[in-house]
């Protein structure tokens, strides 16, 4: 499965600038998977010990993944996703 | 430096009075680049807070793709402080994710929702530091 993934300005030291990267997974999880495998160390600013990290968003086309199944989440070929660190504080 | 027309600054500070004691947030837009704030969008404030404030998750996504259809980046991002100073809290520093952006603090503390006193300050916040910018105010 083919999916393009919308990498955020923040995490885009990660690919080497670039701010669409395409990995392949059958569920949200394998795709974070195989973005860290291509991209070593952008899983760690995706995932924490407990799943997603509270303060990124991921979206499956335009959904919100906390919406849908989190990183159970099926992905379909041709699916596109987007990463977006929450604007948040305090 | 912040450069930025005093018709926004006037925009923000209308917003965060209308939403005090809850703290206000948005984004000013700009073309890329350009290090100069253009379009205001206000944003609802998820949180409903006096002490917090988050953009709405389906806001965000809709934001950033109007933001790439037209070329633009959020050269601004503010939120307000209903009760303390306008620098910079702690999950402030932790969140912040766009290290290109001047992040705006405005304090209500003193004007509430009226009239009064405001404080309106710049600041660049990047790898858990925090750098407070001069502000220039332009006429317009």
């Amino acid at each position: 499965m083919a999916v393009e993934v919308r990498i955020p300005t923040i995490l885009r030291p990660y690919t080497g600038g670039e701010k669409l990267v395409t990995v392949s997974g059958d569920s949200l999880q394998a795709v974070v998977a195989d973005l860290d495998a291509n991209y070593p160390g952008i899983g760690e600013r995706l995932l924490d010990d407990s799943g997603l990290r509270r303060f990124v968003n991921v979206y499956l086309n335009d959904e919100d993944v906390r919406f849908l199944s989190g990183l159970a989440t099926t992905v379909s070929d041709g699916d596109s996703i987007t990463i977006l660190p929450a604007v948040a504080g305090g | 430096m912040l450069r930025i027309t005093r018709t926004l600054v006037d925009s923000l500070v209308d917003h965060a009075r209308a939403d005090h004691p809850d703290e206000a947030c948005g984004v000013i837009a700009g073309p890329t680049g350009s290090d100069r704030p253009v379009r205001f969008i206000p944003l609802v404030n998820a949180a409903r807070s006096p002490t917090f404030y988050e953009f709405d998750s389906a806001d965000l996504l809709a934001l950033y793709r109007e933001m790439d259809d037209r070329d633009e980046e959020p050269v601004v991002i503010y939120h307000s402080h209903t009760a303390t100073e306008a620098y910079p809290s702690r999950t402030d520093i932790a969140y912040a994710s766009e290290p290109n952006a001047h992040y705006v603090l405005v304090s209500t503390r003193e004007c509430g929702s009226g009239d009064g006193p405001f404080e309106f300050r710049s600041f660049r916040i990047a790898d858990g530091e925090v750098r407070e910018e001069p502000v220039e105010i332009l006429e317009g």
